[in-house]
């Protein structure tokens, strides 16, 4: 039996409802009790003070690489999750690039176990949609959802087939689960280092064009229309990709679509210096992709806020830019990213930054949360979003170091994290 | 204070001066290659390593003839593919040869940024002798030097490189030092084969090999790589020499004879044909020449020597 928590004077923002006013909010047992104004606290209730501070439902991230099974020196479910409440995440959706690949109901359920033992962030595993991520025999989507997957995605291996494609969103729909896609053309893609433009002229490194990722993202917007199942596109990186998604939610189709702060935050610029920490896939473009992410998470053409948490060991970053893998962490840096870039700017309000980095995920992927309602799980993030503070990534809980913003002065962070009624994060 | 900084990586990073300096210090050392004894004591106790991580002849060479006419100690250690496939991490490679105490580090490597990812590792200083596709400094100053050799001044000269650019360090060096001394580089290529938003360098594309051909004083004929035909880029050698091929031909229907420089090695027959390798125009062999000369000069002030080389090229090895 977990004490009851009482979270006093919070300016209490629940996209789910609309609502947005100062309250207490109540967790007993596990969930949501009331929210309202003086609520009495039950006995033995541990009293929060949130006065000047947000309390919204918990971060959910679609997209995370949690590396659990198989790559446990980069990080583990227990670390990745700690990271995550750090962040103010209450729950993650695991990438099925682990080794082996969760392609099958044993990984799937093994990666659950270790959550329910790091008893942090609830962490929900996104099956791979082929076996082994090869891209060719479904894997078996109704076992790995009996086990605990929300989705499926075959993650930095692109499916290259559309018949495979078409096949997965078909059968997807069987279980009412998403299927999440990495859009990349691997023939215009391949052996590109950064995005194709002018940098990667200068520095001459291999370019990945825009055009990679907006011809996955038209194929798979058709297949959507083919098929009635629901696409999610991964990571958008290009003003061709908002375009194209832009059209496809005017025509109805059931295509949802996330970006990463990186995304919205950098340019391919950072990639100067040959800086290995700006290298990811998709890579970060020019500064009119940016905007047109930014004016995509304003417009709601982008659903989601996602972090694509990639974990990676400092040698492996520290070396030749051709050499140098893919991906950066982001579960705790996002908030201050998205606070920062997005609302200090009037691009998002507050509930409209809680609605993509909580509701929304949360119905995207079918997941408990992302609402205050009474009988919701209590999972709450209390944050500051006016708090000023230093990215320094060796205080990070995460166990890889990779970021491009090590030093970066953000705004927001998050102050207290309760999943399930518990307190698993407060800053100290 | 060389007024070149500790590395020299690419022409990007310098300025008018810099490069001015570089040029300006490489004549004297011409001279020392035409002596008896060729050999100038300039770098005497300095240790140099030769880190070659891709197969190279003349450049390799080049600098072990300019490290050795400065009385260097030279090393030179070749490592055949690259330093991941050999197990070892090119920053750890870099480190144990620093614990032995050396000076410099020339090297050659197959990615973009291998240099300076290695100046920023180690206290010696690096020379890029070619990165990936980025830069090829040294090649970059010795078209220089020979250009100005022939036509006196740089400045409004127009300078057209031909060919393979999208994959090409030495057009970026080329680009990079002669836009900053006052030439004008155009780029002529098929399209597949020009880097995107090349224009934005401040180059000026031009569409046709006859198009370079009217406009240049000057072309710089790259080498055009088997593989660029397999990958796609182009039909075939034979339509490549049909279509941007340079030829006695062509060249008939220029206003004005053109200098012809090629960074070598040459594929006779495609980009180039024997009889303007060959012709009077070509300054191919010259460009080797100065190679050395502008080497010479690139180490003579990382090393810390002082401008105003007549000091540097004085006095023979006693």
């Amino acid at each position: 039996m977990t004490r009851p928590i009482v979270i006093r004077g919070g300016r209490v923002i629940d996209p789910s409802t609309g609502g947005d006013a100062v309250a207490d909010v109540m967790i007993d047992d596990g969930r949501i009790g009331a929210v309202g104004r003086n609520i009495g606290s039950p006995d033995g209730a541990l009293e929060i003070d949130a006065a000047g501070k947000v309390v919204a439902p918990g971060f959910i991230d679609l997209h995370t690489h949690l590396r659990e099974p198989g790559q446990e020196d980069l990080e583990t479910v227990a670390t990745g999750a700690s990271a995550a409440v750090a962040g103010g995440f209450t729950a993650v959706c695991a990438m099925p690039n682990t080794d082996p690949v969760a392609d099958n109901q044993g990984v799937v359920g093994f990666i659950v176990r270790q959550a329910q033992r790091a008893g942090k962030a609830r962490v929900y595993p996104i099956g791979a949609i082929s076996v082994g991520q090869k891209g060719q025999q479904l894997a078996e989507f109704g076992e790995m959802v009996g086990a605990g997957a929300v989705a499926v995605s075959d993650d930095g291996k692109p499916v290259m087939s559309s018949h495979l494609m078409r096949t997965a969103l078909e059968y997807a729909r069987v279980f009412g689960i998403p299927v999440a896609d990495h859009c990349e053309e691997m023939t215009l893609a391949q052996g590109g280092a950064m995005h194709e433009g002018l940098v990667s002229t200068r520095l001459g490194l291999k370019g990945i064009p825009a055009a990679a990722e907006e011809i996955m993202v038209a194929r798979d917007i058709i297949l959507a229309e083919l098929t009635g199942g629901h696409v999610h596109l991964c990571h958008m990186s290009t003003r061709g990709s908002v375009e194209l998604i832009r059209r496809a939610k005017q025509k109805g189709l059931r295509v949802t679509a996330e970006a990463c702060p990186h995304h919205f935050t950098l340019t391919h610029e950072a990639c100067e210096g040959y800086d290995t920490n700006a290298k990811m896939n998709p890579p970060l473009r020019e500064a009119a992709d940016r905007e047109a992410v930014r004016q995509g998470l304003r417009d709601g053409t982008i659903d989601v806020i996602a972090t694509d948490h990639a974990p990676h060991h400092y040698d492996a970053k520290e070396r030749e830019f051709d050499d140098a893998p893919n991906g950066i962490i982001g579960l705790e840096t996002a908030l201050g990213l998205a606070v920062s870039e997005l609302v200090e700017s009037g691009l998002l309000t507050l509930p409209e930054l809680v609605l993509r980095m909580s509701t929304l995920p949360a119905r995207l992927f079918h997941l408990p949360g992302g609402t205050l309602a009474t009988g919701a799980p209590g999972d709450i993030v209390v944050f500051d979003p006016a708090a000023e503070w230093e990215v320094r990534p060796e205080r990070f809980s995460s166990k890889s170091r990779n970021t491009p913003f090590a030093g970066r002065r953000l705004r927001g962070r998050a102050e207290v994290t309760i999943v399930g009624g518990e307190v698993v994060y407060q800053r100290t | 204070m060389t007024g070149l900084g500790k590395d020299l990586v690419g022409l990007e990073p310098l300025s008018a001066d810099q490069l001015r300096l570089i040029l300006d210090t490489a004549e004297p050392f011409k001279e020392v290659s035409e002596r008896q004894i060729k050999k100038v004591p300039a770098l005497r106790g300095k240790t140099i390593v030769n880190l070659f991580f891709e197969a190279s002849t003349r450049t390799r060479i080049s600098f072990e003839f300019a490290e050795k006419r400065l009385s260097a100690d030279t090393v030179n250690v070749a490592a055949s593919g690259s330093s991941v496939s050999k197990g070892e991490t090119l920053v750890d490679t870099a480190k144990n040869l620093e614990a032995m105490r050396i000076d410099m580090v020339v090297i050659r490597h197959g990615s973009s940024g291998a240099a300076s990812f290695l100046g920023q590792r180690i206290a010696s200083n690096v020379i890029n002798a070619g990165d990936g596709k980025h830069e090829h400094p040294t090649q970059g100053l010795l078209d220089m030097l020979t250009l100005r050799d022939r036509f006196k001044r740089l400045q409004g000269l127009k300078v057209a490189i031909c060919g393979d650019v999208l994959h090409s360090r030495v057009a970026r060096s080329n680009i990079w030092g002669l836009t900053k001394l006052g030439a004008e580089v155009g780029v002529c290529g098929p399209p597949p084969l020009l880097p995107r938003n090349i224009e934005e360098l401040g180059v000026t594309i031009l569409p046709r090999i006859e198009d370079a051909i009217a406009w240049a004083d000057a072309l710089n004929i790259l080498r055009l790589q088997l593989e660029r035909m397999t990958a796609g880029f182009i039909p075939s050698l034979r339509e490549y020499n049909r279509v941007f091929g340079v030829t006695t031909e062509r060249l008939k229907k220029a206003p004005k004879d053109l200098l012809i420089l090629h960074p070598g090695p040459m594929n006779r027959g495609v980009e180039i044909d024997s009889d303007v390798a060959d012709g009077e125009h070509s300054v191919i062999l010259p460009q080797v020449t100065n190679g050395v000369a502008v080497r010479m000069a690139v180490l003579y002030l990382l090393a810390g020597g002082r401008p105003g080389p007549q000091q540097a090229a004085g006095g023979e090895e006693a």
